[in-house]
C-alpha cells in the first residue's frame, strides 16, 4: 500500500541557512502524527514546505503525496488534491465574505480536479451543515473573513473549510496557540470528528495539551531540522516530564 | 515627442486622407489641419453647424487658452505635448464594415468575453454589420442607433427628457444651453478645461424637467452614441427642480482608442430638491508594458448642486490611461445640499494616477462623503489629491473622507494629498487614510485553499473596493468587478 504521505531525507534552506537538514517520516491514512519540538526545530518549516509556501528551496531529499511528487505542485494544485494545512495565525481578508472565500474556494477545487461546481443551494445547506456540528453561527459567516474573530473563531474557521473541504492530509500548525481551554476543547472536537481511515494528520505543537485532545498515534521529536525520536503517544507525556534538552543534545 | 509623434502618425495613416480632403474643401486656403488655430475652432464649429454665439464662445476660449500654461501640480510626468502637434477635430472614423464576429480581432474578442459581454452587443460596439431583412434581437435594437431612437428616445420624451447629442442640443435647445453651458466649468477654468471649449467635438446633454425621475439609466445609448466621440467630450446634464437621474459614461469595453490627448468636460447642475447620479468606468489603453503609447486623460468633471436639498454623486471606476488628472469635483452651493464621490482607481504597468475630489461647502448643513480606494501595482503610481472646504457661512458642513490605498507588488508608489480647509469652527470634517500591501501571507493563505494566483488577487482587490462597488448599479457592478481582475492580470509572481 502506498503511504499517503512521505517525506524522504528532506533538505531545506531559507535565505542561504538550512533548516531542514535531511528530515524522513512517513504517514499512512487513518494516522494521526504529532510532531513535537522546541521552538526554531523546524517544525513549522516542515507544514510550509509540504503545503508549498514561496520562500523555502528545497535542496535535497523528496515528499511524495500518494505517490506522487507533490514539490512538482503548484500550491492550489496540492489544495485540490487534498492537502490541507490550518494556519498558526490565520490572515483577515476585508471585505471578503467568509462565506464567498468558501465558496470561491471550494469551486476553485472541484473545477480543478475535473468536477462541477457546487450549486449555490447545494452549498448552502452544506455549510449550514457543516457550521452547526462546529457551532459556528451563520453570522459569522455574513463577516469579512477572519476579521473580527476571536482566536478561537479563527481556529473554528480553519476546522470548518476543513470539514467543507475535506481533504486527505490536514497539517494543523500548532492549532492551540492563543485558545483557552474551552476554546480548544472546541477546535479538537471537530479535529476528531474527521478523523477517518482515509485521512491522515499531522498535528505540529510544542506542548502536550493539546494531545490529551486529539490522541495521536505516533508522536515525533523534532530538533534542529530533524526527527531525533519517534515513538506513540506515551512519548508526548514524557517529553512533557523532561523537556526538549536531552533531544537537543542528540541533534548536535 | 515620440508617443505623440507615433499616435499622430498612426491617425495619419488611417483617415488622414480623408481628413485632409474634407477640410481642404472647406477652407481652402489654409494650412495644413494639424494644429489648433482660430481657424480650428471656427472649422469645428462650421462642421458642426453651430450659430454664431456659439462660435464666439469658442473663440473667447481659445484666446484665453493662448495665455494659459499647463498645470504641473499634479504627480504625474510625461515629455512635453506639442499642442500643435495633434488632430483637433478627428470626425468620427468610418468604422471599417466588417461582416461577421470572425474578423474581429481575437484577442479584442477575448477581452470582451472576459468581461461576458454578450456576441451580439460585441457585434454592435465593432460595427459589425448584419445582412437586411435578419431578425433583429432585442439587444441589437438597443445598440441600432435608429432603433434607440425610436423606442426608448419615444419613452424619454414622454416623460420630458432631454437626451441627445450635446451639437444638437445647441441647435434644437440654444435657450438651455445658453443657461448652463460653462456655469459650472467656466471657460477659463483650467487648461484643458479651457481647451475643451474651444474645440470640442461633442458629447451628451440631458435635461430632466421638474419633479420628473428619469425612467431609466442613461447607459446603453450612451455606448453607441459615443464610441466615436473624439478626444475633446464635452457633456452637460441639468435636472431641474426634484428631477432625478442616473448617468452611466463609459464603454465597459476594452477601446483601443488610440488617440494620445483626452481632455473632456463635464458639467453637472442640480436645481433645489435634485439629484444626479453619475458613474463612469474608464479602461482606455493603459500603454504596453514598457509605458510607450496609452491616453493621457485629463479630465475636468463638476457638479453645482445650485439649489438646496439637491445631491450630487460622482463613481468612478478608472482602470485605463496612462495618465489620469481627473477631480469630479461638487460645489455645495444651495443649503442641506449633499455630495458624493465614489472612486476606484487602479493602476498597473506604467500608468500615473493623480486623481480624487473636490468638496466645496458654501451652503449652510451642507455633507460630503469621499470614499476613495487607490490600487497599484506593477511600476505605477497612485496618488489621491482632494479639496474639501468650507466657506466661511457654510455654517454645519460635514465631510467624511477614507482613502485607502493598496499596494501590489514593491516597485509601485501609492500617495495621498488631502487639503482639507474650514473657515467656520461649526464644520466638522473627518479624514481617515490607511496604506497597505497584499502580504504574501494572505496570497498564500487563499491559495492553500485552492484559488489561484490570480484568483486570489482577484478576490483580495474586490473586497478592498467592495464599498465603492456597492454605489454603481448593479448591471455595471458585475461588469467593473470583472474588469478590475483583468486589468492587474500578470501584477503578481
Amino acid at each position: 500500500m502506498t503511504a499517503l504521505l512521505e517525506v524522504k531525507d528532506l533538505q531545506v534552506r531559507v535565505d542561504d541557512r538550512e533548516i531542514l537538514h535531511g528530515l524522513t517520516m512517513t504517514v499512512n491514512g487513518g494516522e494521526v502524527h504529532a510532531i513535537m519540538g522546541p521552538n526554531g526545530s523546524g517544525k513549522s518549516t516542515l507544514s510550509h514546505v509540504i503545503a508549498g509556501k514561496p520562500g523555502y528551496e528545497v535542496t535535497g531529499g523528496e515528499i511524495l503525496f500518494k505517490g506522487e511528487d507533490l514539490l512538482e505542485m503548484e500550491p492550489d494544485e496540492r489544495a485540490a488534491k487534498g492537502v490541507f494545512l490550518a494556519f498558526q495565525y490565520p490572515v483577515e481578508i476585508p471585505g471578503v465574505t467568509t462565506m464567498n472565500f468558501l465558496r470561491t474556494a471550494v469551486n476553485a477545487q472541484r473545477k480543478a480536479r475535473g468536477e462541477d461546481e457546487y450549486l449555490v443551494p447545494d452549498f448552502l445547506r452544506k455549510v449550514r451543515e457543516v457550521a452547526a456540528s462546529l457551532n459556528i453561527p451563520m453570522d459569522m459567516l455574513k463577516r469579512g473573513v477572519n476579521v473580527g474573530f476571536s482566536g478561537g473563531e479563527k481556529k473554528r474557521n480553519e476546522v470548518l473549510q476543513m470539514a467543507l473541504f475535506q481533504p486527505s492530509l490536514c497539517i494543523l500548525d500548532e492549532m492551540d496557540s492563543g485558545l483557552d481551554i474551552d476554546a480548544l476543547r472546541v477546535a479538537a472536537d471537530g479535529v476528531n470528528a474527521l478523523r477517518s481511515p482515509d485521512r491522515a494528520m499531522v498535528v505540529i505543537t510544542h506542548y502536550q495539551r493539546l494531545l490529551n485532545y486529539i490522541v495521536p498515534d505516533v508522536v515525533h521529536v523534532m530538533s534542529q531540522g530533524r526527527v531525533v525520536k519517534s515513538g506513540g503517544k506515551e512519548l508526548a507525556l514524557e517529553l512533557e516530564a523532561t523537556g526538549y534538552a536531552q533531544y537537543e543534545e542528540v541533534a548536535a | 515627442m515620440a508617443a505623440v509623434q507615433e499616435t499622430v502618425d498612426r491617425v495619419r495613416q488611417i483617415d488622414v486622407d480623408q481628413y485632409r480632403y474634407g477640410f481642404e474643401t472647406i477652407i481652402e486656403s489654409e494650412k495644413a489641419p494639424k494644429g489648433l488655430s482660430e481657424d480650428t475652432v471656427r472649422y469645428i464649429s462650421a462642421k458642426k453647424n453651430e450659430p454664431a454665439w456659439m462660435l464666439e464662445w469658442r473663440l473667447e476660449a481659445y484666446r484665453r487658452w493662448l495665455t494659459m500654461e499647463e498645470p504641473k501640480w499634479a504627480r504625474v510626468e510625461y515629455p512635453k505635448i506639442d499642442f500643435q502637434d495633434i488632430y483637433y477635430y478627428s470626425a468620427p472614423k468610418p468604422k471599417k464594415t466588417i461582416g461577421s464576429i470572425d474578423e474581429i480581432d481575437p484577442e479584442i474578442l477575448e477581452t470582451y468575453k472576459k468581461l461576458g459581454i454578450p456576441l451580439r452587443e460585441i457585434e454592435a460596439l465593432e460595427g459589425v454589420v448584419r445582412p437586411e431583412g435578419e431578425r433583429k434581437i432585442a439587444v441589437d435594437a438597443v445598440f441600432d442607433s435608429v432603433s434607440v431612437a425610436t423606442t426608448f428616445q419615444k419613452e424619454l420624451k414622454q416623460a420630458g427628457v432631454i437626451f441627445m447629442p450635446i451639437s444638437e442640443a445647441i441647435r434644437e435647445h440654444p435657450e438651455l444651453v445658453k443657461q448652463y453651458l460653462g456655469t459650472v466649468v467656466p471657460t477659463s477654468d483650467n487648461f484643458y478645461a479651457t481647451l475643451n471649449s474651444a474645440v470640442f467635438s461633442d458629447g451628451s446633454f440631458v435635461y430632466v424637467p421638474p419633479g420628473v425621475r428619469c425612467p431609466m439609466e442613461l447607459s446603453t445609448y450612451f455606448r453607441i452614441n459615443e464610441r466615436n466621440t473624439g478626444q475633446f467630450e464635452r457633456t452637460l446634464i441639468i435636472a431641474d427642480k426634484g428631477a432625478y437621474v442616473s448617468y452611466l459614461e463609459g464603454c465597459t469595453a476594452p477601446q483601443r482608442d488610440e488617440n494620445q490627448l483626452h481632455a473632456a468636460v463635464v458639467e453637472l447642475v442640480t436645481l433645489d430638491d435634485a439629484e444626479i447620479k453619475y458613474s463612469t468606468v474608464q479602461n482606455w489603453y493603459p500603454g504596453n508594458s514598457e509605458g510607450k503609447g496609452g491616453i493621457y486623460n485629463f479630465v475636468t468633471k463638476r457638479g453645482d448642486c445650485r439649489g438646496d436639498n439637491s445631491k450630487i454623486s460622482w463613481t468612478q471606476v478608472e482602470t485605463g490611461s496612462a495618465i489620469t488628472w481627473k477631480y469630479p469635483s461638487c460645489i455645495l452651493r444651495g443649503d442641506n445640499s449633499r455630495g458624493e464621490f465614489y472612486s476606484i482607481a487602479i493602476s498597473n504597468g506604467y500608468q500615473q494616477v493623480d486623481s480624487g475630489t473636490k468638496m466645496i461647502h458654501l451652503g449652510k448643513n451642507t455633507t460630503s462623503r469621499i470614499i476613495s480606494k487607490g490600487i497599484a501595482a506593477g511600476k505605477s503610481q497612485n496618488t489621491y489629491r482632494g479639496l474639501v472646504t468650507a466657506h466661511r457661512k457654510a455654517t454645519n458642513a460635514r465631510n467624511f473622507t477614507a482613502c485607502d490605498s493598496l499596494l501590489i507588488g514593491d516597485q509601485c508608489g501609492a500617495h495621498t494629498v488631502p487639503y482639507i480647509e474650514a473657515k467656520n469652527a461649526s464644520t466638522l470634517f473627518e479624514h481617515e487614510a490607511t496604506t497597505s500591501k497584499i502580504s504574501e501571507d494572505v496570497l498564500f493563505y487563499c491559495i492553500q485553499r485552492g484559488l489561484s494566483q490570480e484568483e486570489a488577487v482577484g478576490l483580495v482587490v474586490n473586497g478592498f473596493v467592495k464599498d465603492v462597488l456597492q454605489q454603481l448599479p448593479m448591471e455595471f457592478a458585475v461588469e467593473a468587478q470583472k474588469l478590475i481582475s483583468i486589468s492587474l492580470e500578470g501584477s503578481v509572481g
